[in-house]
């Protein structure tokens, strides 16, 4: 499946390492992959893939979550459908 | 790959401005569970319910966690009771109702319409034994939802089912608080593919199962209003043509995704902009942006064709089929801007039933006096029938008179149901005008004016 991961958050250091790394010892693949900063605010947006046989897309999210629990940042990973679906005609 | 700025555009719409799917929902035929005897139709009519939706929560809920955007409801419609019921030999229909809650609470949906009859020209005896049922089925089951639909452009208004239909409020409101109310609605031109509550019936039209979907999103046209404050009428009615069609695209995607993985046919996606007593998710508050001072003022009418046109111009070319309902709801209960209206002495009664005739779907949610006599109600019904009637329109009645309840009071429905003033209506006595009983002929279709 390819799907999107959004980051956002307050900055501060180590937040792109602690999710690619769970990220990689989940077995997704990053494709793409974009970060600003605004004032303080964090933005990542990834797109990635990852076989949903193996890891279903809700225990990707559960994992991701405690990876932003721990970061004090929001990890969304959705479907790219819902996003082709809105601005594509 | 989406641009960022669609990406996060889209995040926002979900988690700031409440963008949400109001209701999948699954329409199921009932008509082959007819039978003499009303212990086996109830069986098979709970073995026909519960093998179709066992799948319906799950699935939408993996759908709900894949995309990331939340589906609030999951519901079932299935065919008007009074047609299957006819067949069995009782005249209390109250276990049909049992049934289907049964049933709902078995597969875990919030909410099934379908207790229902069709008595547009004339009633059936089956028609008869479903209304006269009402009180005790909806006095004792959770989440059935009826409707009668008890008039057509084509057909008329069968005055004698109003009047009937009067009554029966108040006796529902009676036996249950006025809750039970809440879970009926009396229509003109009901459509068989609708997936809001509580109207909501899979008509004969239809084939065995079907998905339909109702979206959501009145905080996302507000809030694409709002970047336009200076927009001309033709600049708002593009705006809100843009932001309807992306709403409507996730109903689109949505519903496909779910009649794929259940293995049925899509259906409909219902266009309607459905609120919550939510902040920032009210239609009133669109109009209010669009500049009418507050809803029920002078303009709100024009506002809200505006609205309901471009919604619909918007979400038309967004998705493959479009059905039920399609508009702008204006339940007051629901909307906490219509609250509001109401509560500061702007929105009356007159002016809700003037919008009527421009959007979906009537007067919806509105708690009145619980002394209000059953022939207002039924005069109430005949007006908004009408309406239905002379526009070729859907219109609809959900009233709740409240037992006790005095003109301002304010009272609790609880969850998306939300809560509403009590409002008052016209005392003057309509008792010799439904009393004639009858049926009012059918509109002539051409002169129109």
């Amino acid at each position: 499946m390819i799907a999107i991961l959004t980051v956002t958050g307050l900055d501060h250091t180590g937040i792109v390492a602690a999710v690619s790394t769970r990220l990689a010892e989940l077995d997704v693949n990053l494709c793409n992959i974009s970060q600003t900063i605004m004032g303080d605010y964090f933005t990542m947006i990834a797109q990635c893939e990852f076989d949903e046989q193996a890891h279903p897309i809700e225990s990707l999210q559960s994992d991701l979550k405690t990876v932003g629990d721990e970061q004090q940042v929001v990890i969304r990973l959705q479907s790219e459908a819902i996003f082709r679906a809105m601005h594509e005609l | 790959m989406d641009t960022e700025h669609e990406i996060l555009e889209t995040i926002e719409m979900i988690e700031e401005y409440r963008l949400d799917i109001r209701t999948v929902t699954m329409g199921i035929n009932l008509l082959d569970c007819a039978d003499p005897d009303p212990q086996t139709a109830c069986e098979r009519i709970y073995e026909r319910i519960v093998s179709s939706a066992r799948r319906l929560v799950p699935v939408a809920e993996g759908i709900e966690a894949e995309l990331g955007i939340p589906i609030i409801n999951k519901r079932i419609s299935v065919t008007p009771i009074s047609l299957v019921a006819g067949a069995s030999r009782t005249e209390d229909y109250t276990c049909f109702a049992a049934a289907l809650d049964r049933a709902a609470h078995e597969v875990g949906v919030d909410f099934l319409g379908g207790f229902s009859a069709l008595a547009q020209k004339s009633r059936s005896a089956a028609d008869r034994h479903l209304m006269d049922s009402l009180p005790q089925a909806l006095a004792t089951t959770d989440v059935v939802c009826s409707s009668v639909n008890i008039g057509s452009t084509k057909a008329g208004i069968n005055m004698s089912a109003v009047g009937r239909m009067g009554e029966l409020i108040r006796e529902i409101a009676d036996r249950t608080g006025g809750m039970g109310c809440a879970k009926l609605v009396v229509f003109c031109n009901a459509v068989g593919d609708n997936p809001f509550m509580a109207g909501a019936f899979h008509g004969v039209e239809e084939g065995d199962v079907c998905i339909n979907v109702g979206v959501s999103g009145p905080g996302v046209v507000k809030r694409a209003l709002d970047k336009v404050p200076d927009a001309s009428f033709g600049g708002m009615a593009e705006t809100i043509k843009k932001a309807a069609f992306k709403v409507t695209r996730m109903g689109q995607l949505v519903g496909t995704m779910a009649a794929e993985r259940l293995g049925v046919p899509f259906g409909i996606v219902d266009l309607s902009l459905a609120p919550t007593a939510a902040i920032g998710d009210s239609v009133a508050e669109i109009l209010e942006t669009m500049g009418v001072g507050t809803v029920g003022g002078h303009g709100t009418t024009v506002a809200l064709a505006l609205l309901n046109d471009a919604v619909k111009k918007g979400g038309l070319m967004a998705c493959s089929h479009v059905g039920g309902l399609s508009g702008s709801f204006i339940p007051v209960s629901e909307d906490a801007g219509m609250i509001d209206a109401v509560t500061s002495g702007v929105l009356g009664l007159d002016k809700l039933e003037a919008m009527t005739a421009i959007c979906s779907v009537g007067l919806d949610m509105i708690a009145i006096p619980g002394d209000t006599p059953a022939t207002t109600i039924a005069a109430m019904i005949a007006d908004e029938a009408a309406i239905g009637m002379m526009n070729n329109k859907t219109t609809a009645v959900r009233v709740i008179p409240v037992p006790g309840a005095a003109v301002g009071d304010d009272i609790d429905f609880g969850g998306l149901l939300g809560h509403a003033p009590v409002m008052a209506v016209h005392r003057s006595d309509a008792g010799p005008l439904i009393s004639r009983g009858g049926r009012l002929p059918a509109p002539v279709h051409s002169f129109r004016s």
